[in-house]
């Protein structure tokens, strides 16, 4: 198959590319890239003028859900909201049932992300066995399955001698290590961010102290070990800093924040809203605008939306009952593009935050839109407007904050290899 | 009752006008009568039910929301979480979705969860009255503490109250804090530091680390009861310690103004939080708490049914 995508405005980071041209596309591969490319004969044309051509965009934060609770979402559903949402690929954490800590379950995984042929997916394999907290997974055996990263997601490694050894074994294989971040003795019982809202509520809070004394621990974890650290979902301005001063230091850290974290504050529980109860909690507008500044300084790495999808077994109960965790694939161009309009990055740092720097920080393909490399391709709308409403989504889950917002941007079509994995309308 | 109480629930003081409390305070002292009867009953709700959901033990709100429902002559269907389909699995949707279909006008409910109250409300969008959920908020012990010292004192403006112990975990402070500021009086908190809110989430209340200091020319002394079922781990070292630390006795008292009342929302641990030799303090109002209980119940049944058929 053929196709020249034309008179698009071409971002790629990869080669600090921002050009209206044309790509085309031939075999899978990206065959050109150019100002202007002339139709070669029985080629598809498509008239892309006025929509951005990305390197695929790659969420490296989600929750599939498969094996295990398949009510939520599954590999299929998922994969499906994720192309829908404008990516190419994502990384899956290990929070299964059972969890992802032996090269049979990585397996499955990447045999289900085939039979289903949508986006692409790069298992994240967990740290300690059962995610337990006590002994290390079999990080070798998971790499040769196709494990490309470890992390303990969705339960943070206590045991800061544990998360010691996990970066020196890591380091063996160079296995990205990916750290939900987060002092259990400090958010045990939490439901919101400590302050006004949840004294408001009559509800235990996690104070930002919770991240931020587990993501110092990472950063000097980092430099003692002199491995690589990844911070997942970072929420808080002291974070922030930390990282910033980290980074200043030379130190092997990168991050990653979510969409919700620079577009929502704590106000979205107010009303016991269980779809805005997210595990680092919403925190306030002085945490959300030092992760906007972050994300613009490059302190903070990357986007990536740590889909949590839960069902209304989980979310139509009483607060405290309710699952932590709200779905993110198909709602993060638009949040993300906001950034852009509001001044606060270029449309190539959004490229950058959306699929360079993952690809780079997972050590994994993509990212870029040089020729010869797979043709993930992502194209945006940056100006359509749409509504989210339960039916606008894929994801078998429909626990998003934003239904009902109106967002502006979306992704026309995603190509994964070449071939065309969402088209809208 | 020709009077005006835009609300279709009683879920938080929070939106309360402190004209709407002063309705609910009238109402309360006209009802009042009507328990001094010879035969305290009028028709007043005939033909009305009153669910009471109560998922936490409850032994005077439960018989109180009881009683102020009879008095008016309304139906009570009582509920309780243990011996009921909760323990089979049921969750609290379905559970009250099918108390729903029995066709009550009104919910009571106390639950262990906070918001609790407000996810029933939504779901069903029967009435809904809080007795209690959480560590959030127990509005009409607020109302009935309120009327209480509007009884005793003629007014709330300038007044020092003062509000000792579990603080952090207590529903009915929250809901004190904000019902005694709307209505204009002052409000000191103090207690253990491990039970005591952070200064900027007191709510609106001073929070002191000395007790002496918010005892000092108080006009109301209200001591709480640990809510030691709310702390997952151990806040403080003894009983003996707090006792002697936090407890409230003649001396710390004789700090307070003149004629200052002592309340306290009951269970009583006496010997913890408070002296046993401060049952017969002059100004101890607890009995009259629980009295002044029915008649705000009753009264907050009648604005809201009323409101309801509205």
């Amino acid at each position: 198959m053929r196709l020249l995508l034309r008179k698009a405005r071409i971002l790629d980071p990869s080669q600090g590319l921002d050009l209206e041209g044309d790509i085309l596309i031939e075999g899978g591969r990206i065959a050109a890239l150019d100002r202007e490319i002339p139709p070669p004969e029985g080629c598809e044309v498509l008239e892309a003028r006025g929509l951005w051509a990305l390197p695929g965009l790659i969420d490296m934060h989600v929750h599939l859900r498969e094996p295990g609770e398949e009510w939520k979402e599954d590999i299929e559903s998922g994969t499906t909201a994720a192309v829908a949402g404008g990516f190419t690929a994502v990384a899956c954490m290990p929070n299964t049932r059972p969890p992802n800590d032996s090269p049979e379950v990585t397996r499955y995984i990447l045999s289900r992300a085939r039979e289903v042929g949508r986006a692409r997916v790069w298992p994240v394999a967990c740290i300690s066995k059962g995610q337990a907290g006590q002994e290390l997974a079999p990080f070798g055996e998971l790499q040769e399955a196709g494990a490309v990263a470890l992390s303990d997601d969705g339960r943070p490694v206590a045991d800061s001698g544990l998360m010691r050894l996990a970066l020196e074994y890591a380091a063996s294989f160079e296995l990205p290590v990916i750290s939900h971040a987060e002092d259990p003795g400090l958010s045990a019982g939490g439901q919101v961010n400590e302050g006004p809202v949840a004294a408001r509520l009559g509800l235990k809070g996690i104070p930002a102290e919770a991240e931020a004394v587990a993501v110092f621990r990472e950063v000097r974890l980092a430099a003692l070990t002199g491995t690589p650290v990844h911070i997942a979902h970072v929420s808080t301005a002291l974070s922030v800093e930390i990282l910033r001063r980290a980074k200043e230091e030379g130190l092997p850290v990168t991050a990653e924040t979510a969409p919700h974290y620079f577009t929502l504050t704590e106000e979205a529980v107010l009303d016991y809203n269980t779809h805005a109860k997210v595990n680092p909690p919403l925190r306030t507008e002085t945490d959300r605008e030092a992760v906007r500044q972050a994300l613009a300084e490059g302190v903070i790495d990357a986007v990536a939306t740590d889909h949590a999808p839960h069902s209304p077994l989980e979310k139509e109960v009483e607060f405290p009952a309710a699952a932590f965790g709200l779905i993110g694939l198909e709602t993060a161009v638009p949040l993300t593009l906001n950034l852009v309009r509001e001044g606060l990055i270029s449309p190539l740092r959004l490229a950058e935050l959306l699929s360079t720097a993952p690809a780079r920080i997972l050590k994994i393909s993509g990212g870029t839109l040089k020729p010869g490399s797979p043709a993930d391709v992502t194209l945006v709308d940056p100006e359509l407007t749409w509504v989210v409403t339960e039916e606008a989504l894929h994801s078998k889950s429909k626990n998003s904050p934003f239904l009902g917002w109106e967002m502006r941007g979306r992704a026309v079509l995603t190509l994964v290899g070449g071939e065309v994995r969402w088209r809208l309308r | 009752m020709g009077v005006d109480f835009p609300h279709r629930h009683l879920l938080e003081i929070g939106p309360l006008s402190a004209e709407d409390i002063w309705t609910v305070l009238h109402t309360a002292r006209n009802l009042k009568e009507v328990l001094q009867r010879p035969i305290p009953k009028v028709p007043t709700l005939r033909g009305k039910v009153v669910a009471n959901l109560f998922f936490e033990p409850s032994t005077r709100t439960k018989l109180s929301f009881e009683r102020a429902a009879k008095v008016l002559s309304a139906e009570v269907l009582n509920f309780s979480a243990r011996g009921s389909s909760l323990e089979k699995g049921e969750n609290l949707l379905d559970t009250v979705r099918n108390l729903a279909a029995l066709g009550p006008d009104l919910f009571v409910i106390r639950h262990g969860a906070s918001g609790a109250p407000h996810f029933v409300a939504r779901k069903t969008g029967i009435p809904v009255i809080n007795a209690g959920d959480g560590f959030h908020e127990h509005p009409t012990q607020a109302l009935l503490d309120l009327l209480t010292v509007w009884e005793k004192k003629g007014d709330f403006q300038g007044l020092k109250v003062a509000i000792l112990g579990d603080i952090r975990h207590s529903r009915v402070a929250h809901s004190d804090i904000l019902a005694f500021r709307k209505m204009g009086a002052e409000v000191w908190v103090s207690g253990p530091g491990t039970m005591l809110p952070p200064e900027r989430e007191a709510l609106g209340a001073r929070v002191t680390r000395r007790v002496e200091e918010a005892l000092e020319g108080a006009d109301v002394v209200m001591a709480l009861r640990v809510q030691k079922e709310r702390h997952g781990r151990p806040l403080f070292p003894s009983w003996h310690e707090y006792a002697r630390f936090f407890g409230l006795n003649r001396r710390g008292l004789s700090r307070a103004a003149k004629g200052a009342l002592l309340m306290h929302p009951g269970p009583i641990n006496w010997g913890v939080e408070l002296a046993p030799e401060l049952e017969d303090f002059p100004g101890q109002v607890i009995l009259e708490q629980v009295e002044n209980g029915v008649a705000v119940r009753m009264a907050l049944l009648l604005l809201l049914l009323k409101a309801a058929e509205a």
